[in-house]
């Protein structure tokens, strides 16, 4: 059972903002969610090696030399705010209330 | 020109190889067709001839495949109006194999859903049906196909989103082995699972498409390629094939498409193959992996969507983080954030070994079960989606519901090996699809056999283009 203070812990690391009634729609759902992924138990997993990822790769290594890569210009383009060749945001723990 | 229309992607090629039509004809057409779309399949039409207009007719693209200069949203708001500098190298292969992009097809948000109802924009509409769901999350692509505004498509697949919404709209669709194809530009949603493959309207198509999207990528450190040239399938019969069959007791499986499964089964004995049931004891249980792996790999991948680089920025109270935040509630749908959601709190400390951790264990398992199976038979055949075509809203609102869409289409991405639908009967009047899965890289032996099943089926295709 995924309480209200979980969900506004959680919404917290991820970066995402809710209402107080999404907030307490989410608790719910995500339970539910959270059940589903449980019946994973039925399985023994003693022992069992995790997977991450599934095809044998190997190390693929390459000269380190200069290429030609995006233009800073067209890289800033699609930013809602750019300026003086860098991505403006709003300062960092400025809370105006 | 219109019986362009009628012919297959290989058919117009060889029209414009024998100098029948122009490259621009061919274009001209399908653009007409795309343009005058009225399911929702479309983000996006091009709007004239462009330059790599060659050989093969154009494409449709499913929104998240990055293409320069043409909006690339992935379905989503927070990426409205955004335009790549850069185009996808599985767009880039078939540009250069003379396919140019015809538009971008409508999703659910960054391929997150199984009825293309999670769209930013607006739901697709089935063409066998308007009032049920194309599936997902490659709906706009499949739909694309099967109503003819489209000759061919791509789409991506995470847990069946290209063999779903294929089964749903009775076209063919295909999941290549993880490697096989290019993640590079594709816009991420769980990196260890998502691939590139085509939408097409028979499996010689897929073949040919697959042939060119292909290969080693250097700006995608996973991919791998397919060894040797992908031959387009010619063989109609199945002698001395084994086939192993699973999930035709499993609960939820509508007794129709069960009904076209085992016809298909008893195609596959009159055509010399064999058929045996198949033990896959944790393969079930994918999904409750796959709603682990998924949603953690997507809380990460999406994390870069903060209101600073590209795409649409709220105000906040004038602070970064409320910045942050606010962009991301406002830019977001509700399916995307409850994996945003799910993923961190499966990532969060205390609680990754009870489920991420458990759910890299279930994956080895599954690995395993393909494993056992594929020592027993040459293929293993499923059907695509437990259901038929479901009503618009009928599951919106029930997750759980929604996501039990792809029980037979998950365990596959979670193994890394390839499978395809093919349009097998009807149900109701709808189409069901059934599904032939391999080993990794048997790409030209699903694609034999699925062409021989085509072919001995013989399934006339959507009502409107009868």
């Amino acid at each position: 059972m995924i309480e209200r203070e979980q969900v506004l812990h959680v919404a917290k690391l991820a970066r995402l903002s809710f209402s107080d009634e999404e907030v307490d729609r989410l608790a719910p759902e995500l339970s539910k969610i959270v059940d589903y992924v449980e019946q994973m138990d039925r399985l023994d997993l003693e022992g069992v090696e995790p997977t991450s990822h599934v095809v044998e790769l190997q190390n693929v290594l390459r000269e380190d030399v200069p290429r030609p890569s995006l233009p800073k210009e067209r890289a800033l383009e699609q930013a809602p705010d750019a300026a003086d060749g860098g991505f403006r945001v709003p300062t960092p723990g400025q809370v105006s209330t | 020109m219109t019986d362009l229309l009628e012919m297959t992607a290989a058919q117009q090629a060889e029209l414009v190889r024998q100098g029948e039509a122009s490259p621009a004809e061919v274009f001209d057409f399908w653009r007409g067709r795309a343009a005058a779309d009225d399911l929702g399949a479309y983000l996006w039409v091009a709007d004239g001839p462009p330059p790599e207009a060659g050989e093969l007719p154009p494409f449709a693209a499913k929104d998240l495949f990055c293409v320069e200069g043409v909006p690339s949203s992935a379905g989503s708001r927070i990426l409205e109006g955004y335009r790549p500098p850069y185009t996808a190298t599985s767009v880039r292969n078939l540009q250069a194999a003379g396919a140019a992009v015809l538009g971008k097809t409508n999703q659910d948000e960054f391929a997150m859903g199984s009825s293309t109802e999670n769209s930013g924009y607006r739901p697709v509409e089935n063409p066998w049906d308007r009032t049920r769901v194309p599936g997902g999350s490659s709906g706009g692509s499949a739909a694309a196909v099967a109503a003819g505004s489209a000759p061919w498509a791509i789409g991506t697949d995470t847990g069946g989103s290209i063999r779903q919404p294929a089964a749903l709209c009775g076209i063919v669709g295909m999941k290549p082995t993880y490697g096989a194809v290019s993640r590079y530009g594709m816009i991420a949603f769980a990196s260890s699972l998502d691939q590139c493959g085509p939408l097409t309207r028979d499996v010689t198509d897929a073949a040919l498409m697959l042939r060119h999207l292909q290969g080693l990528d250097p700006c995608d450190s996973t991919s791998l390629g397919i060894p040797g040239e992908i031959p387009l399938p010619s063989d109609e019969r199945l002698d001395g094939r084994r086939f192993g069959v699973w999930g035709l007791e499993e609960e939820g499986l509508e007794p129709g498409v069960a009904d076209v499964v085992r016809a298909t089964l008893a195609t596959i004995e009159e055509l010399g193959g064999s058929v045996e049931e198949v033990e896959m004891p944790s393969a079930g249980l994918g999904l409750s992996a796959y709603y682990v792996i998924a949603p953690a790999e997507a809380s990460a991948n999406l994390a870069r969507y903060d209101g600073v680089r590209y795409g649409p920025r709220s105000a906040g109270n004038g602070d970064l983080t409320a910045m942050y935040e606010r962009t991301r509630h406002d830019g977001f749908g509700d399916e995307v954030k409850r994996r945003i959601m799910i993923g961190t709190y499966a990532l969060s400390s205390g609680y990754y070994e009870a489920y991420y951790g458990k759910a890299q264990k279930v994956r080895t398992k599954i690995v395993e079960d393909f494993r056992a199976a594929f020592e027993k038979v040459d293929l293993l055949v499923t059907p695509t989606s437990p259901t038929v075509a479901f009503k618009l809203g009928e599951r919106t609102a029930d997750p759980i519901a929604m996501y039990l869409s792809d029980y037979f289409t998950v365990p596959m991405p979670l193994a890394g090996t390839p499978a395809i639908s093919i349009p097998a009967g009807l149900s109701d009047g709808l189409p069901v699809g059934f599904q032939i899965a391999g080993p990794a890289f048997s790409e030209a032996r699903i694609l034999e056999a699925a062409y021989a099943l085509e072919h001995a089926i013989g399934f006339e295709g959507v009502p409107v283009l009868r």
